[in-house]
């Protein structure tokens, strides 16, 4: 069973111990022209994210008196999978991961401050290798950070699910495939309130309430990675901002 | 850069900040009217894209992804591989950027960095034949990250780095083996593309975002070490002289970029 070589004398393939994490780098403050700015490595994903605003909100009718809309673009490349050439253009896929993390952000971000404007948080993935999604939401709240917008709270997000019988934290490429289960999540660093949750494939409640609790170990461990990445920031003088990839 | 009112304005603010700077000799970055920035080239940074480079010229940094893929020959080269460049200007890269369909901004710039390596005959098309209806389909994807004047030339150095460092993968049965690679990508020759921008009396190379909205000419000439390989006039006017005098200098710098090339 294809299954079953997932998890090998409790090491998964590579090597990792259940709850164990990928390695991760956060840096903000990459690029020059946006407001505030990310770039994310986690395993073999590659995720730069800006943020704009408030800004005018356009176009101008779907402006709303009381508060900041909160609007975000998750868009892969199309050189962002060791297979064949994407398309470029949003895909279904792409359109309701937008609407999701949008979603996670104007629960945390004090629009009620910027009323009639626009606040636009644009993603790419420049290489994906499972778990993109949560990723981004971290690396989305380091831009927004950075770009001095108000939030009640800081957001991180790990995927738990089920791979070979065992519940694990953060799924590589392979267990996201060949595993069981997937359950993305993202949390208020704070109030440890559910900001996004998704699932596909089979748990039971008991395996359910194990993930949740390797997923809040898991943002924790984020989160601690998140504020160092801000802090760094401040650390070193202003320069011309630079990516490194 | 739309003709609306406000980089008009601009425009001409920036025009004469710039022109009074040029009379010490000085640019907006203190450079002199014919210096380039210096690139910074990083090759390899997209495992998943068979070919992949990072170019930072000051503010402006553009990444470039190469993949492969089998396609179907154009009826009238059936015997000849396929190159598609296409280039996105992220809205990361600049708030004027919007995410949609490419603008004419976007095409231009693709199709600039495509000609000038389709003209070098970097990649010889016969050799990117598998088998009958079969060959293979080189994909220049420009990802534009951050927008500080110069997207052309950055994007035309981020392509043929990204092309020079594209591994190629296995051949069986008419389908690609991504994750198996034979060795590099066949490429020869270094295109490398430079632009000016006229201001004034004032010819400058490498133009900043603030330079190009202070231009009233904009010319690109890309060079291989012998020929000119494209040329693209976006807007205003030159003289012959002038243009003659551009080519000599678009050997120059080109001459430049290309040592940083071949040292890759």
């Amino acid at each position: 069973m294809e299954e079953q070589k997932l998890i090998v004398d409790g090491k998964r393939l590579d090597g990792r111990t259940p709850d164990q994490l990928r390695p991760i780098r956060i840096e903000s403050g990459v690029l020059n022209s946006a407001d505030g700015s990310a770039f994310i490595e986690w395993g073999g994903n590659k995720i730069l994210c800006g943020v704009y605003g408030p800004r005018e909100c356009i176009p101008r009718h779907e402006a709303n008196p009381y508060r900041a809309l909160v609007k975000c673009r998750y868009s892969m490349s199309p050189f962002a999978s060791l297979e064949e050439h994407g398309r470029s253009g949003p895909s279904r896929r792409s359109t309701e991961l937008s609407k999701i993390i949008s979603e996670v952000f104007e629960k945390v971000i004090i629009a009620e401050e910027f009323p009639g404007t626009q606040i636009d948080i644009f993603i790419d993935v420049l290489q994906a290798e499972g778990g993109s999604r949560v990723a981004s939401v971290t690396a989305a709240t380091v831009a927004l950070a950075d770009a001095g917008i108000p939030m009640k709270d800081m957001v991180a997000g790990v995927a738990v699910g089920k791979a070979a019988n065992v519940v694990v934290s953060d799924l590589g490429k392979e267990e996201d495939n060949l595993g069981q289960s997937d359950m993305p999540i993202a949390m208020a660093q704070r109030t440890k309130d559910i900001l996004l949750l998704q699932m596909d494939g089979l748990l039971t409640k008991e395996e359910i309430e194990k993930a949740l609790e390797m997923a809040e170990k898991g943002v924790n461990e984020v989160n601690a990675l998140q504020i160092e990445a801000l802090v760094k920031n401040y650390e070193t003088a202003l320069t011309e901002a630079k990516l490194k990839l | 850069m739309g003709d609306d009112l406000k980089s008009i304005i601009t425009g001409q603010i920036k025009r004469d900040a710039l022109i009074s700077s040029l009379k010490n000799g000085k640019r907006f970055d203190e450079r002199k009217p014919l210096d380039i920035r210096k690139a910074e080239i990083t090759t390899g940074v997209i495992s998943t894209a068979e070919g992949s480079a990072l170019v930072k010229m000051g503010k402006t940094q553009v990444l470039v992804g190469v993949k492969l893929g089998i396609a179907t020959p154009f009826p009238d080269r059936l015997d000849e591989g396929i190159i598609i460049t296409s280039a996105e200007l992220l809205p990361v890269a600049s708030p004027y950027f919007e995410p949609g369909p490419p603008s004419e901004q976007s095409i231009e710039l693709a199709r600039v960095v495509d000609r000038g390596i389709r003209s070098a005959e970097v990649i010889d098309l016969k050799k990117l034949f598998v088998e009958e209806g079969k060959v293979i389909s080189i994909y220049i994807d420009i990802y534009t990250l951050d927008h500080g004047g110069n997207l052309i030339d950055a994007a035309a150095l981020a392509a043929i780095a990204a092309l020079k460092s594209a591994r190629m993968p296995k051949i069986e049965g008419g389908k690609l083996l991504y994750k198996e690679s034979v060795g590099k990508l066949d490429i020869s020759g270094s295109p490398v593309s430079t632009t000016f921008i006229k201001t004034g009396d004032y010819w400058l190379v490498d133009p900043l975002l603030d330079e190009e909205y202070a231009a009233e000419t904009k010319i690109t000439i890309a060079t291989t070490d012998t020929h000119v390989c494209a040329i693209q006039k976006s807007f205003g006017s030159l003289t012959k002289k002038e243009f003659l005098e551009l080519i000599d200098i678009a050997f120059k710098k080109g001459n430049e970029l290309r040592a940083q090339l071949n040292d890759l």
